[in-house]
């Protein structure tokens, strides 16, 4: 039993053979691994390889427990055959295929095809599409792949996302891709603990800013009196201090307990992808992390954002995206020079990193860039009006004081059924008006379809309570902003950062319906109790939100929390409203910022039971949903 | 004692066995967890060599817990004053928490037995209030009120500051306690977390009695003021 990764000679001299991956393994793994004669192979070259790919229609994969060390200590990872992260699965579009999933773990487990336009009972989420896996069982997985592009692969069951199950899905198209490129790399980003995942969700309820060390000194009181005066200071701490919440509360879990991993290998041993000069370069990045947004840059390239959540845009250039949890981007990149290039994924509270290196020569290595300042949140991220002019910096956010003087005729009597929601039976015929929320203003009344809601934001009755510790007052579009931390990467270092008013779906809409309703969703917690709903219900007491099938709807998000979350939709596409009418892109997961509000078109054209929650795994128990369609 | 050990298993009964199920349960949102947390273990200064252990645990959920607290003060080896309260802690806003329960001195004697109403939580500026009324038998009552502030100076170092007020509404000559303000304890502690879960810290405590509680004291022959200096551990799990 040798490692995965067999350290080369001329590599020694480095720390590369420090740490060590998947122990354990067998040896032949990487020699199958590298032997597949595919694109995403590195040639004959034996370097730090990305996990096997596993090529076909038909699958065995099997959920274990495997040893692993990633920090010097031996901790036990769940993972699929034994790599962490799990094979690449390549597919091809319009073929059908068979995934036999056999749970070796002590407890149920699942595997859920992340972005998959399928059936239900293909979804792999335990309680809604099945039973999950029981352990020792195998569950067959069959469906029909029509679709292309980057996807991934993960557990629905506990915290086995944060122990190792996942993986990247790549689909090429039947048709001639409209991608040009020679050659490809899926580089999966996550987080590593060497913590039993229930312990770190146990420590955030008793005591939420446990992995947080960038707390409020007095240090920075001090200072802020010397730089702006005792009473500048005093109303600036104001709001924080009213509301008992951090500037500094970027993420939840933090690089204190986490080791960032690309293709699951540490920063310091450094993945490598291998490229001649003068290819066209296509990256394939996932996000597989638990709790961990990553900021993503190859400094000294371009790179040309070519699709996003799997579905092709049209080529933006950007120097920088940031990619939220459970999101994918497919770059491109043409490095012109015969020179080694960092990809550099910094986590969202710059807490740490993870890094590869792209280069012709698997024995260079490429400088590493600092990690750019650490931010913290300001007024507009709390939803509040007076943030001074950090405001303005959204063009497009919709101003709902003015809606609110537009004299919107909200029937307030069709809400009669939001604040008891939880009472009703979730069986009873669609009935709009028991839904969350739901708010229907009329037809004539919605904003049209590609721009986004104009109704008003209302606070459900369900938001207010010990469970909720903040409702925005003032919102803005989450459109045009990069988010947190990244606002001013143009101004101060002359990057290109990606938003999704930059993506713009490749052909047009599918669906050129205009929405027959809105949904509107608040995203809700209450930080120090570390408790996480929708419009202040959690799962557990929450209705189901009742779709009918082949209707199309918006779902207006809106944040009311300190915390930037990606919401994912299963089952079908959510077309972000990006001010672009007709060529909506479609996604699978949306980050929406603090303080901001998102509006999506659904068509709800697959019927079942699908899941729709936050795709950070510890807010995932609370801030969830079921959606039936039907 | 004995009270204390009924007390105790009735603690490991609701406490410790649910969460031996309980740990590899899976991802339901609100588990039931458990805390002990061991405000303060400290040695005071003096020839009396002081002891004080202030302590307490819950068993519970998101909104709805059940606190153990303890406050024991040992002096040249005997319990001066032992506390035990037993509450149930209901959230009622997203900072606060209301606590129902009851309370038994052990010391000083003779025992005393009160009922519990109390509120915990944060309040703006991040003060840390603790403050219960307690009602006695025979129309006894006793209002206490405790407040920290924690300041930041570093990501580990961290100055706690406290204040401790304690107002009976009536004269107990046995227990030597005086209506009104009877006494009030500030304190100031320079922790250094060398884990969230563990920081030792040295302060200094000042403790003042007044009125008809100074009186006893100098019937006693204690004095009415006292100024120690401190050492101890904060830990909890």
């Amino acid at each position: 039993m040798k490692p995965i990764i067999t350290p080369i000679a001329s590599l020694t001299q480095t720390s590369f053979s420090r740490r060590r991956f998947v122990t354990g393994f067998s040896a032949g793994s990487l020699a199958l691994g590298l032997g597949v004669n595919s694109s995403l192979s590195f040639g004959s070259t034996p370097i730090r390889s990305s996990p096997k790919i596993l090529k076909g229609n038909q699958f065995d994969l099997s959920i274990g427990y495997q040893k692993v060390n990633f920090t010097g200590r031996e901790r036990t990872a769940t993972t699929v055959n034994g790599s962490l992260p799990a094979p690449v699965l390549r597919w091809k579009e319009g073929e059908r295929v068979t995934l036999r999933v056999k749970n070796n773990l002590a407890h149920d487990s699942s595997i859920h095809w992340h972005g998959m336009i399928l059936p239900s009972n293909m979804d792999g989420v335990p309680g809604l599409s099945f039973d999950g896996i029981k352990p020792g069982d195998t569950y067959e997985y069959q469906f029909d792949v029509n679709q292309s592009g980057t996807y991934w692969y993960h557990s629905h069951s506990g915290f086995q996302e944060q122990t190792g199950v996942y993986g990247a899905i790549v689909i090429d198209p039947k048709n001639s891709d409209p991608v040009d490129y020679d050659r490809d790399h899926v580089v999966v980003l996550s987080d590593w603990t060497d913590e039993v995942p229930e312990r770190i969700y146990a420590k955030l309820k008793k005591r939420s800013h446990y992995y947080n060390f960038r707390e409020r000194t007095v240090g920075d009181l001090a200072r802020d009196i010397k730089e702006k005066g005792v009473k500048a200071t005093w109303r600036d701490r104001q709001m924080w201090n009213n509301m008992r919440m951090s500037e500094s509360d970027i993420a939840d879990v933090t690089g204190y307990t986490y080791t960032f991993l690309m293709n699951g290998m540490t920063p310091e041993d450094g993945w490598r992808a291998l490229f001649n000069k003068g290819e066209s370069v296509r990256l394939r990045f996932v996000n597989a992390a638990a709790m961990t947004i990553f900021d993503v840059r190859i400094p000294g390239l371009k790179m040309t954002v070519v699709a996003s959540d799997g579905q092709n845009i049209e080529p933006v250039s950007v120097d920088e995206f940031r990619i939220g949890v459970a999101e994918t981007y497919d770059v491109v990149v043409e490095p012109s020079t015969e020179n080694a290039y960092t990809i550099f994924a910094q986590s969202i509270d710059r807490s740490g990193y993870t890094r590869g290196v792209l280069t012709p020569d698997p024995r260079w290595d490429a400088e590493i860039p600092p990690m750019d300042y650490v931010p913290t949140l300001v007024h507009r991220d709390m939803g509040m009006a007076h943030g001074g002019h950090s405001q303005d910096v959204n063009a497009h956010s919709v101003d709902h004081s003015q809606h609110a003087a537009m004299n919107h005729t909200i029937d307030h009597s069709r809400h009669g059924g939001m604040d008891h929601s939880q009472m009703h039976s979730g069986t009873s015929p669609i009935d709009h008006s028991k839904m969350d929320h739901s708010m229907n203003h009329g037809g004539l009344q919605l904003g049209k379809a590609g721009f986004g809601t104009n109704s008003e934001i209302e606070h459900a009755k369900t938001e207010y309570g010990p469970h909720v510790d903040m409702r925005a007052e003032m919102m803005q579009n989450g459109i045009n902003d990069p988010g947190i931390g990244l606002r001013d990467h143009q101004q101060r270092y002359g990057r290109k950062v990606l938003t999704y008013a930059d993506i713009r779906n490749l052909t047009p809409n599918l669906d050129t319906r205009e929405p027959e309703r809105e949904i509107q969703l608040h995203l809700t917690g209450n930080m120090n109790r570390y408790m996480w709903s929708m419009n202040g219900i959690k799962f557990a007491d929450a209705e189901p939100l009742q779709l009918k099938y082949g209707e199309r709807v918006r779902i207006v998000l809106v944040n009311d929390t300190m915390m930037t979350h990606p919401v994912h939709l299963h089952g079908v596409w959510t077309e972000v409203e990006t001010n672009e009418p007709n060529y909506i892109p479609r996604k699978h997961t949306v980050m929406v910022h603090p303080g901001s509000s998102i509006s999506y078109l659904v068509t709800a054209d697959a019927k079942g039971k699908w899941a729709y929650h936050c795709h950070l795994l510890y807010h995932m128990p609370g801030m969830m949903r079921e959606v039936w369609i039907s | 004692m004995n009270q204390v050990k009924k007390l105790l298993s009735i603690f490991t009964l609701v406490v410790i066995l649910p969460i031996s199920s309980l740990v590899f349960a899976g991802a339901s949102d609100d588990p039931l967890l458990f805390m002990i947390n061991i405000d303060r273990l400290e040695k005071r200064n003096g020839d009396e060599d002081p002891v004080v252990l202030e302590a307490e645990a819950w068993a519970g959920y998101d909104l709805h817990k059940l606190w153990i607290k303890t406050d024991v003060e040992r002096i040249e080896g005997e319990n001066e004053g032992v506390e035990l309260q037993l509450l149930y802690s209901k959230a009622i806003s997203p900072f606060w928490n209301l606590e129902l329960g009851a309370r038994h001195d052990f010391k000083p004697e003779p025992e005393r037995n009160w009922g519990v109403i109390g509120f915990h939580g944060v309040a703006p500026y991040y003060f840390e209030i603790d403050t219960a009324l307690f009602i006695g038998e025979s129309g006894s009552s006793a209002w206490r009120f405790a407040a920290e502030y924690e300041f930041m100076l570093t990501q580990r170092w961290v100055l706690i500051s406290e204040l401790e007020l304690n107002f009976y509404g009536k004269t107990d000559e046995q227990t030597k306690v005086g209506s009104g303000l009877a006494n009030t304890e500030l304190g100031l502690r320079l922790a250094y977390e060398f884990r969230r879960e563990f920081a030792p810290y040295i302060g200094v405590s000042w403790e003042n009695k007044y009125g008809k509680t100074a009186d006893f004291a100098k019937d006693e022959g204690e004095s009415t003021s006292d100024t120690q200096f401190v050492v101890g551990i904060h830990v909890w799990f």
